[in-house]
């Protein structure tokens, strides 16, 4: 019988001959990764457990990268990036990232894949949620918590339920005006916030095949917003050239078989997606752009692993050039190497940074920023009961600081045509 | 593990995300320093929105101001309790609260792992909405082997879901005791 990728994946990382969904088996761990909001806690716990002495497993494979609270005050986020750093030089690890110094990256799941530690074909566990962003490069990998990030620590295994897949299929090249955040929105907004509980989440079709490897990565990264274990993307030859660009490290090509099972297959004709929206306080509770222009906004903010990367600040500096926001609009680079981009990639005569600062745009360092609100001087973090349009990943209460606040989710084509009207507008507008 | 659980139940709706458990601005606190980690009992469920916590009537917080601990051990909840993001703060957060047991009717992947690897609480699946049926405050009695939950406010008995394939780690404390039995973890 024909497995998906996902269960040959975890079928070679198991030492089996095959396994089906529902098999619950202990699979050996490529890469483990941490930052600092669960750094601290995962090391606690592996230490209590392995002994103070304790190594790790495997140094080549566990990667710490601090992103979450970054450029704050608060005197709390600094001594766990000091509790990293310690860690990091008593267990000799190569890659650590760390803050104030040139190793530093940024958001983690952007970093991961900058720095060559997404490979097809491994397993990836991090201690965030948005580890399945790495689904993008044809790999198994998605977020856990602190106690089983420890025992990866310690034996290099965790065990895993093998989940299902489900497919969903793009017919033909998304028009221009649609990014990836429209195609997942849609999704989510049709099967709900637990619509792919414990399944992963299969993208094909040539309009997923037409993405950047950035466009896939937010189509995986939401996979966790509609409930999945992991997302996934065949690995084709934009992932083959894009891999190889950043590491030496050989990887294997794994691929559905002809006659692999699938709990279910939907097919979406590209053509016909709209430009979305998902209102507050869930990314299932959406809505076409157009039917929201008379929601005024206080705030417009493109960041984060979601939304922060190269491509989507493309698509953003389109729509923004040569205009000027009538919105407060934050502009957070997932990375340091995305935050250099935006000083030499150029639209025309001008770099993507020209273009934000001549629009008006706030530019911050690049961090998770506020995306999930943070410590209360965080960049962009709403403070009271405003609204705001991001092109973050979730929009529960509370999410991006206060419980009085709206969060918006949208692509970033339609969060700067939004900033520049003071309303929710379709991007088809300027575009 | 414990037979029975007896205490109060508190009530919420469904989608109550980790964000609303325990929010992103208290991460910072130490989970190991004693005097930090009461930080994630004093805040757990604080960004429940008022009217929908502490169901049905709402306005009902799960931590008196004030204090560390909830006076509520039992949650009822609805559908999809803990989706979002993985942080293990937002069990261990109900853990230092005083929680024992969660009764949902389903959950996040990853929140449901935390609680059974961690061994934080036992963690429930109803085949029926009992956020319809069970109030705040009522007094609940769980019988943990049969998975039985007695409303001892209102006479009422629901059969809830075996715990299945998580009873083992939750029988043996945690993942770490469980990997132990299985020869994963040498005894060092």
């Amino acid at each position: 019988m024909g497995m998906t990728i996902t269960e040959k994946i975890l079928t070679k990382h198991s030492g089996k001959r095959a396994v089906s969904p529902g098999d619950n088996i202990w699979v050996d761990v490529d890469i483990l990764m941490t930052h600092d909001v669960c750094g601290p806690g995962t090391i606690d716990i592996f230490k209590k457990n392995f002994g103070n002495n304790a190594r790790v497993w495997n140094r080549e494979g566990t990667v710490i990268i601090p992103d979450h609270y970054i450029f704050t005050k608060d005197q709390h986020a600094g001594r766990n990036i000091e509790i990293l750093r310690g860690f990091a030089k008593e267990q000799d690890l190569p890659y650590f990232y760390d803050v104030g110094t040139s190793r530093y990256r940024g958001v983690c799941h952007v970093a991961l894949a900058q720095e060559g530690h997404t490979r097809p074909g491994e397993v990836l566990f991090g201690t965030d949620s948005h580890t399945c962003t790495a689904g993008a490069f044809g790999e198994f990998a998605t977020g856990i918590g602190n106690t089983d990030a420890a025992l990866i620590m310690g034996i290099g295994k965790l065990w895993v339920k093998v989940p299902p897949t489900i497919r969903y299929v793009f017919d033909g090249e998304v028009p221009p005006y649609i990014m990836a955040k429209d195609m997942i929105l849609t999704i989510i907004g049709k099967i709900g916030v637990e619509g792919a509980n414990y399944m992963t989440m299969e993208f094909a079709g040539d309009g997923v095949y037409a993405l950047s490897m950035d466009e896939r990565m937010t189509l995986c990264n939401m996979v966790i917003e509609a409930g999945a274990k992991n997302g996934v993307i065949s690995p084709d030859k934009k992932t083959i050239s894009y891999v190889v660009s950043h590491t030496k490290k050989s990887f294997e090509i794994v691929e559905n078989d002809h006659d692999a099972r699938f709990r279910d297959i939907t097919y979406f004709k590209s053509n016909e997606l709209v430009p979305m929206v998902a209102k507050p306080h869930s990314p299932d509770n959406t809505a076409p752009a157009r039917d929201l222009n008379t929601t005024k906004l206080d705030r417009c903010y493109i960041g984060s692993c979601t939304g922060g990367k190269l491509d989507d600040f493309k698509a953003a500096a389109r729509i923004l050039k040569g205009n000027k926001v009538v919105t407060d609009t934050y502009i957070v680079p997932a990375t340091v190497e995305v935050a250099d981009s935006l000083k030499k990639e150029r639209l025309d005569n001008m770099t993507l940074l020209e273009i934000f600062t001549n629009a008006g745009a706030r530019i911050g360092d690049p961090s998770c920023a506020a995306c999930l609100g943070g410590p209360v001087d965080t960049f962009g973090r709403l403070n009271n009961d405003e609204v705001c349009l991001s092109t973050t990943n979730r929009n529960f209460p509370g999410r991006m600081g206060s419980k009085g606040s709206q969060v918006y989710l949208a692509s970033p084509y339609t969060v700067a045509a939004s900033a520049l009207t003071g309303k929710i507008t379709d991007p088809r507008d300027f575009l | 593990m414990k037979e029975y659980i007896q205490g109060k139940a508190y009530v919420v709706g469904d989608n109550i995300d980790t964000d609303q458990i325990i929010p992103a601005n208290y991460l910072v606190y130490s989970l190991s320093d004693p005097d930090e980690r009461k930080y994630y009992g004093r805040y757990a469920l604080s960004s429940v929105p008022e009217k929908e916590a502490g169901l049905p009537k709402g306005n009902i917080p799960f931590v008196k101001a004030g204090k560390d601990s909830s006076e509520f051990s039992i949650i009822i909840a609805g559908k999809n309790f803990g989706c979002g993001s993985s942080r293990e703060h937002a069990p261990v957060a109900l853990q230092i609260a005083g929680v024992e047991a969660v009764i949902a009717e389903s959950y996040a992947r990853i929140f449901y792992r935390n609680s059974v690897d961690g061994g934080f609480f036992i963690p429930f699946e109803t085949p029926i909405r009992l956020i319809d049926q069970i109030a705040t405050g009522d007094e609940l009695r769980l019988d943990i082997s049969s998975a039985t939950l007695l409303n001892i406010s209102s006479g009422k008995e629901y059969k809830l879901k075996s715990l299945g394939e998580i009873y083992g780690i939750l029988e043996a404390g945690d993942i770490f005791e469980y990997a132990r039995r299985s020869g994963l973890i040498k005894a060092g």
